[in-house]
């Protein structure tokens, strides 16, 4: 179920095995999540480049593709736990689990002016930019500020999400870098609690940014933005680390977007019994067990998990996988 | 006696052993959410105080938490308790009873 990163890898495995494999996918096109991207962290590949590589391998002889495909109802085939599974009106041995994430909805932090300010943009929105090369907010042209905020919709208690997104703070770096390379004359500042630089080169990254285009970084959460006349954004925070208030006026202000359980993994992982904190599908246990879940041919994948990066759930799918074939040797 | 223009000086630096701390402890059984704050700045950016005086939320109760009260009593006063500070904290550290405990705690 879904045709994102892990669930393409998952499939590719399988039928490399000789599984007979079906694939379904609610949107007209599989990969949404990353054909929306100009290019991924850390090393500036071309995010079409990578979606290719991994629509290619969908072309397997033993994997049907079924788009549009919105699964509607899933239920185990018979009484006996192994039975198998029934996925709409087919019957299959083993179900996998890999609906993906969302991203906030940032409208829900009202204060931070998205939907009400030109100005004001979500970095999925950036990202377009980025991807058509043209950076702007809809009033003024060219802009000479952009500033970004970390951690909304992640790490905050008013919307109910408590956990970290784990990929917004290295996107705004290199949001921040892409942005510079296409302006080398904007200003760019990095509003951040905490920057969670934990993955290989991301480290790296951030200094680069420093370094070589000079990107910002105040460490201070924006309480609150307004517009000004002329349609740019003014925001409070305070620069934590002089203890003094701050205000500032940018042309662009980007809302780093965390990720949440999209409906079909809210939906889907309800129905199959397996949802988790903040409607995440739930596997057995994180380490050992990640990919399995209490009923017996389920398994889970990527995303739909918890925050996930790219890497991480081309990881996970190729060992659900592995897990499917464990489990279909032992029965 | 000559002291030639030399005195003891006092250190500027928080000593964690022999900080009292008990004040800054009864106040986290007062306002349990106290202990969540990471210091993001959220409310002493948003503070209405904070836009005509220096009074800085976030550090005064930084302050208490390490057991340096001195000067606080002033510094709470600056506070309208206007509330704003609670609704922007991604914490949801209930500020505003912060402030009111703080001052309780140190008038006694
Ligand atoms: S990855 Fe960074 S920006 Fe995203 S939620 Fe975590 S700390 Fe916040
Ligand atoms: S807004 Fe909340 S978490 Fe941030 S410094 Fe203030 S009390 Fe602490
Ligand atoms: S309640 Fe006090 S500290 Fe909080 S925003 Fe109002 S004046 Fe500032």
């Amino acid at each position: 179920m879904g045709a994102g990163p892990a669930g393409i890898e998952a499939a590719a495995a399988l039928a490399a095995s000789g599984c007979g494999v079906v694939v379904f996918e609610k949107n007209e096109r599989p990969l949404s999540n990353i054909t929306d991207k100009a290019c991924l962290f850390p090393n500036f590949e071309s995010a079409d480049t990578v979606a290719a590589q991994l629509l290619a391998k969908l072309s397997h002889p033993n994997i049907s593709l079924q788009c549009g495909h919105d699964v509607s109802c899933i239920t185990s085939a018979g009484t006996d736990p192994a039975a198998g599974w029934r996925v709409d009106d087919e019957s299959f041995d083993a179900v996998l689990l890999a609906t993906g994430y969302t991203t906030f909805n940032a409208k829900r932090k009202e204060e931070l002016g998205y939907g009400i300010y030109p100005g004001v943009h979500t970095s999925l929105e950036l990202e377009q930019m980025i991807r058509n090369k043209e950076i702007r907010n809809s009033i003024s042209n060219l802009p000479k500020r952009i500033v970004f905020l970390q951690c909304v919709g992640s790490r905050d208690e008013k919307t109910g999400n408590h956990y970290c997104s784990k990929l917004c703070c290295v996107t705004a770096v290199k949001q921040a870098i892409e942005v510079k390379k296409l302006l080398p004359s904007v200003e760019a500042y990095v509003f951040y609690m905490d920057l969670r630089m934990w993955g290989q080169h991301y480290e790296e990254l951030y200094r680069t940014a420093q370094q070589e285009y000079g990107v910002k970084f105040v460490r201070g959460r924006i309480s609150e933005a307004g517009g000004t006349f002329d349609g740019r954004v003014q925001i409070k925070a305070e620069d934590t680390l002089l203890g003094l208030p701050l205000r500032m006026t940018s042309d662009l202000l980007v809302l780093m977007v965390g990720m949440e359980s999209s409906d079909g993994t809210r939906r889907l992982s309800t129905l199959c019994d397996i949802c988790g904190d903040y409607g995440f599908a739930q596997s057995l246990d994180p380490h050992l067990r990640d990919n399995l879940t209490p009923r017996q041919g389920l398994f889970v994948a990527g995303a739909c998990k918890r925050p996930m990066t790219l890497t991480d759930s081309v990881v996970d799918g190729r060992s659900a996988a592995f897990a499917i074939l464990s489990a279909a040797d032992n029965k | 006696m000559n002291k030639f223009g030399f005195n003891i000086a006092t250190t500027r630096s928080i000593n964690l052993d022999s900080a009292n701390l008990s004040k800054s402890a009864a106040l986290q059984e007062l306002v349990p959410s106290y202990r969540y704050c990471i210091g993001c700045g959220a409310c002493s950016a948003t503070c209405s105080a904070a836009s005509m005086t220096d009074f800085n939320i976030r550090q005064v109760h930084f302050k208490f938490s390490r057991g340096q009260y001195d000067g606080l009593v002033d510094e709470l006063n600056k506070c309208m308790l206007c509330g704003k500070c609670v609704l922007v904290c991604p914490r949801g550290v209930n500020t505003r009873a912060l402030i009111i405990n703080m001052r309780k705690l140190l008038e006694e």
